[in-house]
């Protein structure tokens, strides 16, 4: 076979080959929405974090504005360390509330933030003050029954 | 008493020649990648070859990969309607064809279309003494036969299994939105919000680049290897099909252990 054609044929494969990877990185991926671009990063401690994973999202007012960075034990309070990288874009006031919310009834945990009123604003590396630590289903079932038994009791 | 010693003599035997085939196919995989140079410099000799295992696997890889995104489609849609979450389509689909059926049937395609060809052609140049008339013209025939073969299947298997997967999606999407009728806007945005480029689509990549590796070495090898005659050119391209599959499955499984533990 001449060697221009099959030249020609395997430029149209490679081509070919690039483009799907394109498609891939921009349709299928998430290549298109820079939504990690530059971060700082925020600590936050918690009581319990639930199931809360590494890379889960962090939004405010339901947007996606960063991402879990870490989560480790903090052998001293007993309590969970969590590092947020949040988008370099966004500023968060110094009193803002974070809390581990999840979306939908069996959906995945996600870090919310709650903003506040404070003038000044959260630096990379501060630590966020308020935190709510995710919701147990099975601890407020039982509280609701223990209310619900010992509400029972007194009547 | 005798009889179990005969037994593990076998075992022994058939241990150690096992162990010396490998050792031979690891020197020889060095030999190929040492001897390259010509394959490199030469480029047309390996554009020729991604011609050949390539281009003409297209046909065969585009439209598995369609047929497979089509049935992930179907059966997702009939598992995830269940659970009410059908929108989640699109994650099922593309998540299993970028980490896994993509790389791996592609591979497993590439390794019975190319590597078999691969193999009987090298094999048919030993058997017709074609590989000691280029080493008497002092042509080495491992600088000119085997390593663009070797290169244009490393080069190729990405290539395929990225097109695969894009075709796999593709077909899913025709079934699922155009056929069935979930929503096409939820359909890829959960897709893209799941599938992230570094952690999926790279991992895929080189999941299909060693597979690339795997099957063009074997493919090499048992062509090299054959004994020099029509039975024995028939057994090495039995043998590529078969070790090539079961070092592609073997690997993947071995590197999906490390790519996505805990994630």
């Amino acid at each position: 076979m001449n060697r221009a054609v099959i030249d020609l044929w395997v430029g149209v494969f490679v081509a070919l080959g690039l483009g799907s990877l394109l498609f891939l990185g921009l349709k299928v991926g998430n290549l298109s929405s820079t939504d990690v671009g530059e971060t700082y990063s925020l600590q936050a401690r918690f009581d319990n974090i639930g199931g809360l994973k590494v890379r889960a999202p962090v939004k405010s007012a339901g947007v996606v504005v960063g991402r879990v960075g870490e989560i480790h034990f903090d052998p001293e309070s007993y309590m969970a360390l969590v590092s947020l990288n949040v988008d370099k874009r966004y500023q968060f006031p110094r009193d803002t509330f974070a809390t581990i919310n999840t979306s939908g009834l069996l959906g995945e945990q996600y870090v919310g933030f709650e903003v506040g009123g404070d003038p000044d604003m959260l630096k990379a590396g501060d630590t966020l003050k308020k935190t709510q630590s995710a919701v147990v289903l099975e601890k407020l079932i039982s509280q609701f029954m223990f209310d619900k038994a010992s509400g029972d009791e007194g009547k | 008493m005798k009889r179990v010693q005969d037994l593990l003599r076998q075992l022994g035997q058939q241990f150690t020649e096992r162990l010396w085939r490998l050792g031979f196919a690891s020197r020889f995989l060095l030999m190929t990648v040492l001897y390259s140079g010509t394959a490199l410099k030469r480029f047309h000799l390996t554009i020729r070859e991604i011609y050949f295992t390539g281009v003409l696997s297209l046909i065969i890889i585009l439209v598995s990969g369609m047929f497979v995104g089509m049935v992930l489609g179907l059966q997702g849609y009939d598992t995830l309607q269940r659970y009410g979450s059908s929108e989640a389509l699109g994650v099922l689909v593309a998540l299993s064809l970028v980490r896994e059926l993509g790389p791996v049937v592609a591979a497993l395609l590439f390794a019975s279309r190319a590597g078999s060809a691969i193999t009987a052609e090298i094999g048919l140049m030993k058997a017709t003494e074609q590989l000691s008339a280029m080493e008497m013209m002092a042509v080495s025939p491992i600088a000119r036969v085997v390593a663009p073969r070797f290169w244009a299947g490393v080069i190729s298997m990405p290539i395929l299994a990225a097109l695969f997967s894009a075709m796999g999606v593709f077909g899913g999407y025709l079934v699922g939105v155009q056929l069935i009728g979930v929503d096409e806007g939820s359909f890829w945005s959960q897709m893209q919000a799941a599938v992230d480029f570094r952690e999926d689509i790279m991992n895929g990549v080189i999941k299909s680049f060693v597979f690339g590796v795997l099957v063009s070495w074997i493919a090499v090898f048992e062509g090299y290897d054959a004994d020099p005659t029509a039975e024995g050119v028939s057994r090495a391209t039995t043998r590529t099909v078969v070790t090539s599959s079961l070092a592609i499955l073997a690997a993947d499984f071995v590197l999906t252990a490390f790519m996505f533990r805990g994630i």
